[in-house]
């Protein structure tokens, strides 16, 4: 597991991150939420020890993170960058080496992570030779040729179209199945919400949440809930202590009293559905920054 | 798959793939190879065509009696049959010099200069006897101070690839994944070594050229001469190239972009240009050649000259080479702590005090 504590880094008089706490669990995509400029880069830069903390830990198995444990970490920085005139394939396997890995187990790494990212065909070009995506494409192989221990990924998907993203996550799924521990940052929610399964949030500088994304929707869930009827649901405006929030029909979303009006609605007819509503991973994120 | 990669690649490992890299993308490069090609072919053409064009006894008409005085002597001799035959010649320009009977003895018609030439062949030149004779004519370490300070300025000023590629790697931002990778000091150290191997390659090639070239000018005494000294200029040489590497790697270090690199390469410049211009302008100074062949920065060049003219004794370049390992060394500490304390900062030119500064 690598674990987080207490970092925190200013840049001159301006605190950027006070205090960030939060655990990368092993197997587990962490989507690590924030607005731009809330700290999410910095974070990982500390993490990665490119970037010096001004007070807290980075630990990795409960031992804090030395020089030697970071080649065993894969990394995507977030401006992207990778050598433009070198050859897509010769550059995979040549960082893969120097992330201590032999140069066959590299070759073979390369070769396996350019077909499963679609990019077999232009192994032999020069990576200013690709398209944006492709080049974005090839930052994952880079951040994942030598098997890495852990996965911190900065915007991983960002600049990449919906079936480039499919292509990516299913290679990052892989890896968070065979027990690597995924952070990623992203400010693309619906992502997020489909993928991760722990949610970090931060804001300005400050860890606003942090969690399962269960716990989260939990601990955010409102008094809400939603019923569809048969017939028009009007009526539950009429049950004393309850309001409607929206009204569609036979469908309602309103809050309080979920007993009352289930007795009511099963009284007067057929009950389609009664669900409390989760909150979505948008509406937590705009409630807690 | 987790947990299943090697051990982390030592710092020597790491130092070969970084230098490893830097080898392979410059020698895959244009530029590289044009550059290479045209000092070896200027190799052959400073020694070869001097003598090319300067061969040959030089051609001249005689007349009547005059015959017997060009006789035997190395001119190129073409009878007329008389002297208005031989100035036409002379006037068509078809022989450099007319010799034609004067009285008891030969005048000689030219165009519009004194055939020197001609005119050494047929005068007896007293005898000469030299009391301290020079190894080396004036001419011949002209020539070697030319070469060697020319090859010095290419290979330094060929280092500047080491500042373009620290900032091609801080501008694409592939520094980040560098460093959070392996040590910042083997980036460094595989900069310099990959370039350092280049350059010793290509002395290497053109060191065992120039005996060839000296050969087939015809010039085999110089070699004698030049060997000797080749073999002192190629260690000044390589430990002059890590010295100025080091300070490329600063200079590319301290900005972000290549439009910006020229604002910090004027220091380095001044080191690669310094000992080119000062052993051009002092090399007939021994006084002041002397000083320059001990000072770092100059002895690369200084150094092997006063070798070549057979000025300095063994042990004095020895002393020199000593002074310029220290050198060495302390520049590499210098430079390194420079370039980890800069690598990282983005933006603006960094200035040396930051980059000096412990890091945050």
């Amino acid at each position: 597991m690598l674990t987080v504590r207490g970092i925190c880094r200013s840049f001159g008089d301006h605190r950027v991150l006070d205090e960030v706490s939060f655990d990368v669990r092993p197997g587990r995509m962490t989507g690590f939420l924030g607005a731009n400029g809330s700290g999410k880069t910095t974070t990982m830069r500390i993490v990665l020890g490119v970037l010096a903390a001004h007070g807290g830990s980075v630990s990795w198995h409960g031992k804090p993170v030395t020089p030697a444990d970071r080649p065993h970490f894969g990394y995507m920085p977030e401006e992207r960058g990778l050598y433009p005139k070198m050859k897509v394939r010769e550059q995979i396997t040549w960082l893969g080496r120097l992330h201590g890995v032999d140069r066959t187990t590299a070759q073979r790494n390369t070769d396996q992570l350019l077909d499963d990212l679609e990019l077999t065909e232009r192994a032999g070009d020069r990576l200013e030779q690709l398209s944006l995506g492709n080049q974005q494409r090839v930052q994952i192989a880079a951040a994942l040729v030598h098997d890495p221990d852990v996965l911190i990924l900065d915007e991983p998907f960002s600049g990449l179209d919906p079936i480039a993203v499919e292509t990516v996550l299913d290679v990052l799924r892989k890896r968070a199945a065979n027990g690597v521990p995924v952070l990623f940052s992203s400010h693309q929610l619906a992502i997020v919400e489909r993928l991760c399964d722990d949610v970090v949030i931060i804001s300005k500088g400050r860890i606003a949440a942090a969690g399962s994304r269960e716990e989260l929707r939990d601990r955010h869930a409102t008094a809400r809930y939603e019923i569809v009827v048969a017939e028009d649901a009007g009526w539950i405006r009429d049950v004393p202590g309850t309001t409607i929030l929206d009204l569609d029909g036979p469908r309602a979303v309103f809050e309080h009293e979920p007993q009352r009006v289930l007795a009511e609605a099963v009284r007067r007819g057929e009950v389609r559905s009664f669900t409390p509503v989760v909150p979505t991973l948008d509406e937590i994120f705009k409630e807690v920054i | 798959m987790a947990g299943t990669s090697s051990d982390r690649a030592s710092f020597a490992q790491a130092t070969w793939l970084v230098a490893e890299r830097e080898m392979k993308t410059f020698v895959s490069s244009k530029g590289f190879w044009i550059g290479f090609l045209a000092t070896i072919a200027g190799l052959f053409a400073l020694t070869v065509l001097p003598t090319a064009f300067g061969g040959g006894a030089p051609l001249v008409a005689a007349v009547g009696s005059a015959v017997h005085a060009v006789q035997g002597k190395q001119l190129d001799v073409r009878e007329v049959a008389d002297v208005q035959a031989a100035a036409d010649l002379v006037r068509a320009d078809e022989v450099e010099a007319a010799v034609v009977p004067d009285g008891s003895g030969i005048r000689v018609l030219a165009l519009n200069d004194p055939p020197n030439d001609v005119i050494r062949q047929l005068v007896a030149a007293p005898p000469v006897e030299l009391l301290d004779p020079a190894a080396v004519d004036s001419g011949q370490r002209f020539v070697t101070v030319l070469v060697f300070g020319l090859v010095f300025l290419m290979f330094g000023m060929g280092g500047a690839a080491i500042a373009q590629s620290t900032v091609t790697e801080k501008q694409t931002r592939i520094v980040e994944i560098l460093v959070s990778t392996v040590p910042v000091r083997a980036l460094l150290a595989g900069k310099i070594l990959g370039h350092v191997l280049l350059t010793f390659g290509q002395v290497l090639v053109l060191a065992l050229a120039a005996p060839i070239a000296l050969r087939v000018a015809g010039l085999s005494e110089l070699l004698a001469v030049v060997v000797p000294a080749l073999g002192w200029f190629v260690p000044f040489l390589m430990f002059g190239f890590v010295l100025i590497s080091s300070m490329w790697a600063v200079a590319g270090a301290l900005v972000s972009r290549q439009e910006d690199l020229g604002s910090t390469m004027g220091l380095v410049m001044l080191a690669v240009m310094g000992p080119y211009f000062g052993v051009q302008f002092f090399f007939d100074n021994p006084a002041v050649l002397a000083v320059l062949s001990f000072v770092p920065f100059t002895a690369g060049v200084a150094m092997p000259v006063r070798m070549f003219a057979q000025q300095a004794q063994p042990w004095e370049a020895l002393v020199s080479l000593g002074l310029l390992a220290a050198t060495v060394v302390v520049i590499l500490l210098v430079a390194a702590r420079l370039y980890t304390g800069s690598l990282l900062q983005t933006g603006a030119r960094v200035k040396l005090s930051r980059a000096w500064a412990p890091a945050e």
